[in-house]
């Protein structure tokens, strides 16, 4: 939204990306740049390839062809290990919470980058791992304070109704202090007044800690406000790539949507 | 070479018998999605009330509808109490209440029956096939024929049963999504107490096998245990699968037995299936004829 | 009434965290380790030490291993009993070849050597997954058990293949009688219970339990899975291993492969499941709960007989121990999967309210 935003280094760039299952291509020759600190969306109908091309990013799916630039390393493909130590950090488009386990712990296990204490020492408690438990609690409740969900700290997250089940995914990929933050329809399923509080924290984040944001969504009117430029996805294929405006003027990207015959 | 044989046709036989378990289980799993661990305890509560049966003077002719009554009893019972009140909970939550289910039925037959080793004549004797030892040289056991007989028409009723008739299809729909198998009306209860019926009954029919060839005694329910490589080798859906992981199960053990047996100091039988099977899922981790398994994110 | 918390707020995250955080806990703690610790010494009589309180305190210690794989990461595992074998069989050897080695060393090399089999069978749990890992560890069962009754060198080429545990003897002093025996136990079970609990609530056992909820999340995140489930791996057989050598050393006094059979293996399993998976709480009242239902039984049976004339076979007796047992992981998985533990856990909120209702 704010002019300007968009030219910035470029964080990362993904050029002729191609992935397919057995006989079905996911992704054809997808490329496109996401610059520092921008707010870039994907969108397109159902069964595009969106959340393949998020799964390509961050290391879950390996692109037959095409290569992933991220901090100006050049990559045939990512492996989600060193995304997650790199600073990407995601959400899922249905929930991947860890059901078993308190809101404040799976907050925790999105820092286990950041702990280095060996499970002798955590076995003993004393010293570093008691050190960095205590530090890492301080950092999760920054987290916690900034999403506004004090209250269901100790919850198991299982008995969360789905609006803040998403809202703690999003605390998990936020605890991992990332770089860039990949969301799969952050505001699926809400009404309104979540929707909106969503896209506040999603601004704030992207304000507050400088974090690069590629987001999925359907929302339009979500899609439109908040983000910078918008790359549109169709069978595969990027279809458009732009600012909101120009994206939302293109003859391909009106037909995709109305279903008219390719 | 004989030899060689003699011992691979004994083992293909054997593994038939294998396959006999096997097919209770596969049964189960394909219908309800459930892996009923206790599947050997009901062979041996099957071959056990048998000769219990027998032993309290009744004639075989009717002892033999009357255990099958019994079984089917067992399986309303397991319906009931043990099935229903878990609808819908994680596989393995099932699985657990299955081996609760193994150790309850095991202590029911003993108190039962008594825990005596007993014999069980089906009027089938375990000797060689008197013109193919002429012909090849090579003893093959009647009792086996038999048994492999058995099995194949088991098993080709009950793929009939799976894939033409409406009730295999219902069955399909119930081992998939129990809930979903709900909510379209399946009678879900008719349903498992009908499957585990069966069950019921190749289970007796495993039972009376095993019972006649090596007694029916508490170690059988270690056989049944051994039904379970057969089952990673086959896949756990498939019946035909259930066949094939049998014989090469029941080859293999007997084949490794008489030629690496001897270097090791013999008693390999105990382990080798598991250790088979463990290196065939590390090459394929859904069996020979299972589905691959795709998990989405 | 008693069970209040009011006035107890946490000024600090380490208050927080603290396994105890609520000072009624700690009182009944300490009275427990009381108890534990000189009462019982005083009081208990050698049968109470030898057949119930030390085998209780033993398995405790293996259903916490277990607990460890099966309940916080999740790997389903019959072949407890094998890598307590594994235990027994490394210590024994390390007494016997190693002069002057300290029994503790041997108790710690035991485990060692238990975790290093664990690892090597714990390798297929990064290809397969559910039951069919646990049939894995079945071929992890029958192979241990077999080779440690073939290979001679083992049992020191004993021809029965039993092989009697040396003397416990630390600095000198000898733990023969019930209550020094029961005392070691405590301590050693002790210690190892509270290094289990900090990793559980520390960054490993997060990273277990998130292995177990969602691994390909937990990849996302960053955990390497191949460290975690090996890692489970070994430390549930580390404690498999201290707790089999425990139980050759201070319960059997003779052992043979045999003692550490499929039976035993499941008897541990249904500790897991009753007392409650995932918890450390769970792994002893699980172990109290299976150690304590045969005597239960027996009493129960003796009873009948002399007041009631209604006679039950002595053979009778395991068996009704199966169908009880049986019937409890039923009973317990239909009505609280969670087992005692979390039963405890409601008996605390009820208690927290007492008198009122609600």
């Amino acid at each position: 939204m704010t002019p300007g935003r968009s030219s910035g280094a470029v964080l990362l760039a993904v050029d002729n990306i191609s992935l397919s299952f057995g006989g079905v291509k996911a992704l054809t020759g997808i490329s496109f740049d996401v610059r520092e600190q921008e707010i870039r969306a994907i969108i397109g109908p159902n069964g595009a390839g969106k959340s393949s091309m998020l799964n390509v990013i961050n290391g879950v799916y390996h692109p037959q062809q095409g290569t992933i630039t991220f901090r100006g390393e050049v990559r045939r493909d990512m492996n989600t290990h060193r995304a997650a130590a790199q600073g990407i950090a995601r959400t899922f488009q249905n929930i991947a919470l860890f059901k078993g386990m308190s809101v404040l712990d799976n907050i925790l296990t999105g820092r286990n980058l950041k702990m280095h204490a060996t499970f002798i020492e955590q076995a003993i408690y004393l010293g570093r791992a008691r050190r960095e438990e205590l530090e890492n609690r301080r950092k999760v409740e920054e987290v916690i304070d900034f999403l506004e969900i004090q209250h269901i700290r100790k919850t198991p997250v299982g008995k969360l109704p789905y609006g803040l089940q998403k809202r703690v995914e999003l605390a998990r990929a936020l605890a991992a202090e990332p770089i860039l933050l990949l969301l799969d329809e952050p505001m699926a399923g809400m009404n309104i007044e979540e929707k909106q509080d969503m896209c506040r924290f999603v601004l704030d984040v992207n304000e507050q800690y400088g974090t690069t944001i590629v987001l999925i969504e359907h929302d339009m009117g979500v899609v439109m406000d908040i983000s910078d430029r918008v790359i549109v996805l169709d069978y595969g294929k990027k279809i458009g790539d732009g600012t909101p405006d120009e994206v939302r003027g293109s003859q391909a990207v009106i037909d995709a949507y109305l279903g008219v015959a390719n | 070479m004989q030899f060689f044989f003699e011992v691979l046709i004994g083992g293909l036989l054997s593994g038939v018998m294998y396959s006999l378990v096997a097919l209770g289980f596969v049964l189960i799993y394909k219908a309800s999605g459930v892996f009923n661990f206790a599947q050997g305890a009901m062979v041996f509560f099957a071959a056990l009330t048998y000769v219990g049966l027998l032993e309290q003077g009744m004639p075989a002719l009717l002892a033999l509808p009357a255990t099958l009554a019994v079984m089917v009893v067992l399986a309303l019972g397991i319906e009931r109490v043990v099935l229903r009140p878990l609808v819908n909970q994680p596989q393995i939550t099932l699985f657990m209440a299955t081996i609760g289910l193994t150790f309850f039925i095991e202590g029911l037959a003993q108190i039962t029956w008594g825990a005596n080793v007993r014999g069980l004549d089906l009027g089938l004797q375990d000797e060689p096939i008197q013109w193919v030892t002429d012909a090849t040289g090579m003893a093959v056991s009647k009792f086996d024929l038999v048994a492999a007989g058995v099995a194949a028409i088991l098993v080709t009723l009950l793929a009939l049963f799976f894939n033409r008739t409406r009730i295999g299809r219902a069955l399909r729909a119930v081992a998939d999504d129990h809930q979903a198998a709900l909510a379209v009306g399946i009678p879900l209860q008719q349903i498992w107490a009908i499957v585990w019926g069966v069950a019921g009954a190749i289970a007796l029919v495993a039972g009376l096998l095993w019972g006649a060839r090596n007694g029916v005694q508490y170690a059988l329910t270690f056989v049944a245990l051994k039904a379970l490589p057969v089952l990673i080798l086959g896949g756990f859906e498939s019946i035909p699968g259930a066949i094939v992981g049998g014989l090469i199960i029941g080859a293999s053990e007997k084949l490794a037995e008489v030629y690496l047996g001897p270097f090791v100091g013999g008693g390999i039988e105990g382990w080798f299936p598991y250790v088979l099977a463990l290196l065939f899922l590390l090459i394929r981790p859904e069996g020979l004829f299972g589905e691959k398994i795709i998990r989405r994110i | 009434m008693f069970y209040r918390e009011a006035g107890q707020f946490k000024t600090s995250y380490q208050a927080d965290v603290a396994i105890f955080p609520i000072r009624q806990d700690r009182i009944a703690i300490a009275l427990i380790a009381l108890t534990a610790f000189v009462v019982i010494p005083l009081l208990a009589t050698p049968y109470l030490f030898t057949g119930i309180l030390i085998p209780f305190l033993i398995l405790s210690l293996a259903a916490i291993g277990l607990n460890i794989l099966t309940g916080y990461a999740g790997q389903l595992s019959l072949g407890t009993a094998a890598f307590m074998a594994v235990g027994a069989f490394a210590s024994y050897n390390f007494m016997l070849r190693v002069p002057e080695m300290p029994i503790l060393l041997a108790f710690i090399g035991g485990g060692t050597i238990a975790a290093l089999v664990g690892i090597l069978f714990g390798l297929p749990s990064l290809r397969i997954r559910g039951f069919y890992l646990a049939v894995a560890t079945l071929a992890a069962q029958f192979f241990i058990l077999w080779f440690l009754t073939k290979v001679g060198w083992v049992t020191n080429y004993s021809s029965s293949g039993v092989i009697t545990a040396q003397p416990i003897v630390i600095l000198g002093y000898t733990f023969a009688t019930p209550a020094a025996k029961y005392l070691l136990v405590l301590s050693i079970v002790g210690l190892m219970a509270l290094a289990a609990k900090n990793m559980a609530r520390g960054n490993v056992g997060r990273s277990w339990m998130a292995v177990r909820d969602m691994d390909v999340a937990a990849e996302v995140i960053g955990i390497r899975l191949m460290h975690a489930k090996l890692l489970a791996f070994a430390v549930s057989s580390f404690y498999c291993g201290v707790a089999g050598a425990l139980f050759a050393y201070v319960y059997l006094g003779t052992v043979e492969p045999e003692a550490f059979n499929l039976d035993l293996s499941f008897r541990i399993l249904f500790m897991v499941i009753i007392g409650g998976m995932g918890t450390i709480l769970g792994s002893f009242l699980g172990s109290a709960f299976v150690t304590l239902l045969p005597v239960l039984l027996s009493m129960t049976v003796r009873y009948l007989d002399s007041n009631l004339n209604l006679h039950i076979a002595e053979s009778a007796i395991s068996n009704l121990e199966f169908m009880v047992f049986g019937g409890l992981i039923i009973f317990f998985l239909i009505v609280e999967p969670h087992g005692l533990a979390r039963l405890w856990q409601i008996a605390k909120e009820k208690l927290r309210l007492w008198p009122f209702p609600h």
